[in-house]
């Protein structure tokens, strides 16, 4: 009994100090002067134009990478093709590739010395030090998590329902939206909130790509830097917690969403 | 086609840059004394940082399965934390507690501790949620029978238990490890970024783009994504050795 104690105070103990203590900490240095200095310091014309730029990271790149995602799963689960394997790998290595590195990926390809530099510039388009990069590599980095949470659920439901659909005359597109679709819609609805969480978060490879221009191409996870930086600290706090409180209510949907999967 | 746009062709371009003075310019580069530095201090935080996930990670998905204490939900949710919190936000974190106006008085900022504590905050969920299911399937008879021959409770966690949960400790570390080595947000704001001393593999990397290194940077990266390739290549076959046995 005491040996069961003593691990238990352990494993609490730890998470307690190394994560609940420091979380803590930045709510309350952030409304330690009061919650409306911290209202002041998150609703200035540059945190909030980051906040919009937030916004429409995630706008663009959770769609995408949604339906990319879902079809990948398919692929993978239902159907035989060679370098199956590969593909398989590759979807994975956006989680093992260190942000920088994305970062700096992107700025070989479509940077003015790039592969695509002279051709973009020709045209006119601007990808890196713009909204565009910032795109691509928030794209990247959220890439594998729909795949992954889709590709099991895809495996275990089986093909017995969607062979009866087709043998009695459904379409390919009838039996996905009407049998694919709803079995796997707890696996989409994670891997969705997963995504949406890591496009929200993205730092490092944002931070390379995007030249980092206050009220231009600063993301909100950018301008917490930036004003860490400057020594704005109330502003670096208050927008440390708008982030947080995101991460949070993420953390409470997916717990939800395993709750209702786990008795559906 | 999607995946190799987004994914394949840029990765090349890094490869393709890092060579780009052939082999010689790709090994100058990595054997310049800051590059060297800033790797061998990655490999060093990330192999501690997996070390202590794994006693750790085992220890509280232990007591997350086997133990009922009151709020029990609310911990395993927040186990999940480090993965939904922005890295800055958690280096931010960090720093507003164990940084320079510290309300315990400890000041690690700018220090390799701080280092590690990043990289633990961070890399906290693999191990745990690696183990925990294993754990929650493993049947309890085993352990019973040995407890009624008489072995110890310590006894039985090293000849039952543990071989039983190595290869989810295993993956979890490995996937840990990845996760540590190209770690970059959490870190950034907490270590100072101290060539030789603080500085970490993804920062040298971040910082020689800043200088107008590409190629140094291109060559780093090109070490980093070899390095966590290896350990995924590794995931993945203890995947299927599983899957197999």
């Amino acid at each position: 009994m005491r040996a069961r104690f003593g691990l238990r105070s352990l494993a609490l103990g730890y998470l307690f100090v190394l994560l609940v203590v420091p979380v803590g900490m930045v709510f309350y240095r952030a409304f330690e002067h009061g919650f409306a200095a911290a209202w002041d310091a998150v609703t200035t014309p540059d945190a909030l134009h980051a906040l919009q730029l937030t916004l429409l990271m995630v706008v663009v790149a959770v769609p995408l990478n949604t339906i990319f995602g879902i079809a990948a799963a398919l692929l993978i689960v239902r159907k035989r093709f060679r370098g199956k394997a590969v593909v398989e790998a590759l979807i994975d290595v956006p989680f093992a590739v260190s942000p920088v590195v994305v970062g700096l990926a992107l700025i070989l390809v479509y940077g003015r010395t790039g592969w695509l530099g002279d051709w973009l510039s020709q045209n006119g388009i601007r990808v890196i030090f713009s909204t565009p990069g910032m795109i691509l590599a928030t794209i990247f980095v959220s890439l594998p998590f729909v795949v992954r949470e889709v590709a099991p659920v895809l495996r275990e439901i089986g093909t017995e329902q969607e062979e009866a659909a087709r043998t009695l005359g459904a379409s390919p597109w009838q039996t996905f939206s009407r049998i694919t679709l709803p079995a796997i819609r707890w696996g989409v609805g994670y891997g969705v909130v997963l995504t949406t969480a890591r496009a929200v978060g993205e730092f490092g490879a944002v931070s390379v790509v995007s030249g980092r221009l206050a009220g231009q191409t600063e993301t909100l996870t950018l301008f917490v830097q930036d004003h860490f930086e400057r020594f704005d600290l109330a502003g670096a706090y208050a927008a440390s917690v708008v982030l947080a409180a995101i991460a949070l209510s993420t953390v409470a949907v997916m717990t939800l969403l395993q709750r209702r999967r786990r008795t559906a | 086609m999607w995946l190799s746009v987004i994914v394949l062709l840029p990765l090349a371009a890094v490869v393709a840059k890092s060579t780009e003075g052939g082999l010689d310019g790709f090994w100058q580069a990595v054997s310049s004394r800051e590059a060297v530095a800033a790797i061998k201090f990655t490999l060093i935080a990330s192999i501690v940082v997996v070390a202590v996930n794994a006693v750790m990670g085992t220890v509280i998905a232990w007591v997350l399965v086997r133990d009922e204490f009151p709020g029990k939900r609310f911990v395993s949710a927040l186990i999940d934390l480090p993965f939904a919190l922005p890295t800055i936000v958690a280096g931010l974190t960090l720093l507003a507690l164990w940084g320079p106006r510290s309300p315990v008085g400890v000041n690690l900022a700018f220090s390799k501790a701080a280092v590690i504590l990043a990289l633990l905050f961070v890399t906290l969920p693999f191990v745990v949620r690696a183990v925990q299911p294993v754990l929650i399937e493993l049947d309890r008879e085993m352990e019973e029978a040995a407890a009624s021959l008489g072995a110890s409770p310590l006894v039985i966690f090293r000849r039952i238990v543990l071989p039983n949960l190595r290869p989810a400790i295993v993956a979890g570390c490995s996937l840990g490890f990845a996760r540590a080595l190209g770690e970059f947000g959490a870190v950034v704001l907490i270590s100072g970024n101290i060539p030789f001393k603080t500085e970490v593999a993804s920062v040298f990397v971040f910082s020689q783009i800043g200088n107008d290194n590409v190629t140094g940077a291109a060559a780093v990266s090109v070490v980093l994504l070899l390095l966590s390739l290896i350990t995924l290549g590794l995931v993945a076959r203890l995947g299927r050795v599983r899957h197999e046995g």
